[in-house]
């Protein structure tokens, strides 16, 4: 069992953070990123082509976190391998100890740097979900029966508390969890009261909910966000607190400290999904200023 | 429909430079409706080859440029052009180009390329409405297609990815499953959307044929 199945059902308050491979060979920024967080948190997510970027795999650094002895959740978009080529990384990953697997419908190909690329989305994250609960079962998309022991996978997968409209998503939750999701990790979260809406309707299917906190920057970023990425929306007060600070940075850690305070006490969620995006060095501080 | 844009004159020129006899087909069908394959389209093209030094030896706009056996009659009473001809320009799809490929020993150049299979919104404004998957999922979603109008071909639901209603890939696009969601709301089928969807590729291997006097499909 995964140190992150073993923290939800112990009823610890889970923490994940998440670090992106380098679009080269060196990934030892990331295992040193890894090994420092550690102790701090229950698994570091590995993103797998993040915004259709051509990267190394998240399979590569996956297997570095294993070997680092950092407990990994392994990405796993739609976009790029067939279900057959998802299947495969999926018992590659298994034979090197992978357990935590989040299923994404990934970014598309002409968003990204590789825009030429085929967008294959054999199957979307309902899909891919299905295809490793089969695996897990003893048998491929084919119905073919594995050789040996069948992998014990912690099948996750991404939530949008503030997409509209919010019954089409909460459908989709659902299949998700029909196909074996067990835990979510939200898009970024800076609004507890429309995130408590979301809860109201959400919290009634069985499953962990981890609350995504992204760190903001400055007051452009977070414009630039509510603008250009979907799901998010920064209310204008943070905005104002951002622009009004000496040290935006700062001010944005002790917003997402506070944030994730609020989520804890309020007992809005199972944990936090911290996606620091490139500065990796802030989610120890997040942590210690939220208290967790 | 078939839907087919012409090619740029510099590409066509470049596939045409072994040849000087030129034989113009076009196709009375999409591409006359897509302005690629009717007569004036054939006009067109014959005044600018003319005026990039090649001879027309004929043309003639086919009924259905796709109908092998249609095209064969057609060419054979264009024969003395045929003849004449040491290539043939085809206006009209690339299936069209392919039947009078089959049929003839001279080259076959494309004027057009094919686009999509779509419907003709109004005059001149034409939308993709079909991939050819071969497995109609249309009886659950409202009669939208999700293979089609969804970017990302999704099959049980919208990524997270859509903007205020609008697809993150085609931002002037309405999300395909916000669509089908609130069609089969008021239709009363949302039931119809629970069930895990998983395409099957298996029975897409090209070429596919039909033969409906044995009433086989081979795929």
């Amino acid at each position: 069992m995964s140190n992150l199945q073993k923290a939800f059902e112990s009823g610890k308050f889970a923490v994940t953070a998440e670090t992106a491979p380098s679009k080269g060979i060196d990934l030892s920024h990331q295992v040193s990123i890894a090994v420092s967080l550690k102790d701090r948190v229950d698994a570091l997510n590995v993103t797998d082509f993040q915004s259709s970027s051509l990267k190394a795999s998240s399979y590569g650094l996956v297997i570095k976190l294993i070997q680092a002895g950092v407990e990994p959740v392994m990405q796993m978009t739609g976009r790029d391998r067939s279900r057959m080529a998802i299947q495969g990384d999926f018992l590659a990953a298994a034979a090197f100890g992978v357990e935590n697997l989040l299923a994404l419908t990934g970014d598309h190909t002409s968003v990204g740097d590789c825009p030429d690329s085929m967008p294959v989305f054999d199957l979307d994250s309902v899909g891919i979900l299905n295809a490793a609960t089969q695996l897990m079962n003893g048998v491929d998309n084919g119905g073919n029966a594995l050789v040996g022991d069948a992998p014990k996978f912690y099948l996750g997968a991404s939530l949008t508390p503030e997409y509209d409209p919010i019954e089409l998503h909460l459908m989709k939750m659902k299949k998700k969890i029909d196909a074996g999701a067990k835990f979510f990790q939200t898009q970024g979260v800076y609004s507890i009261e429309s995130y408590k809406r979301f809860m109201d309707l959400a919290s009634k299917y069985d499953c962990y909910i981890m609350a995504g906190i992204i760190p903001l920057k400055s007051a452009g970023a977070a414009r630039y966000m509510n603008k250009n990425v979907p799901g998010i929306n920064v209310p204008d007060d943070l905005i104002d607190r951002l622009k009004n600070s000496k040290k935006p940075v700062q001010e944005g850690i002790l917003i997402a400290a506070e944030t994730i305070a609020a989520l804890k006490e309020q007992e809005l969620c199972h944990g936090v999904h911290i996606m620091a995006i490139g500065a990796e060095e802030n989610v120890a501080p997040i942590m210690d200023a939220a208290g967790i | 429909m078939i839907i087919t844009t012409k090619k740029p004159v510099e590409e066509l020129l470049n596939d045409l430079r072994d040849a000087k006899n030129v034989l113009l087909v076009g196709c009375g069908e999409c591409a006359t409706v897509c302005k690629t394959g009717g007569e004036a389209d054939v006009e067109e093209m014959r005044a600018i080859l003319e005026a990039n030094g090649k001879t027309i030896a004929g043309s003639f706009v086919s009924e259905t440029c796709c109908n092998a056996l249609l095209v064969k009659k057609e060419l054979k009473n264009a024969k003395d052009a045929l003849g004449a001809a040491d290539a043939i320009v085809s206006l009209s799809c690339g299936d069209g180009t392919q039947t009078l490929g089959d049929q003839v020993e001279i080259p076959v150049y494309p004027a057009n390329n094919t686009m999509f299979l779509g419907e003709v919104v109004r005059q001149g404004i034409f939308k993709e409405a079909c991939r050819f998957c071969g497995d109609c999922v249309l009886a659950n979603t409202g009669a939208i297609c999700p293979v089609t109008q969804c970017a990302k071909s999704l099959a049980n639901g919208p990524c997270g990815g859509s903007k205020e209603g609008h697809c993150e890939v085609n931002p002037e696009t309405p999300c395909a499953w916000i669509e089908i969601y609130e069609k089969v709301k008021k239709l009363g089928q949302v039931d119809r959307l629970a069930a895990l969807s998983t395409k099957a590729h298996g029975e897409n291997v090209f070429p596919r044929t039909i033969n409906l006097k044995d009433g086989t499909a081979k795929v």
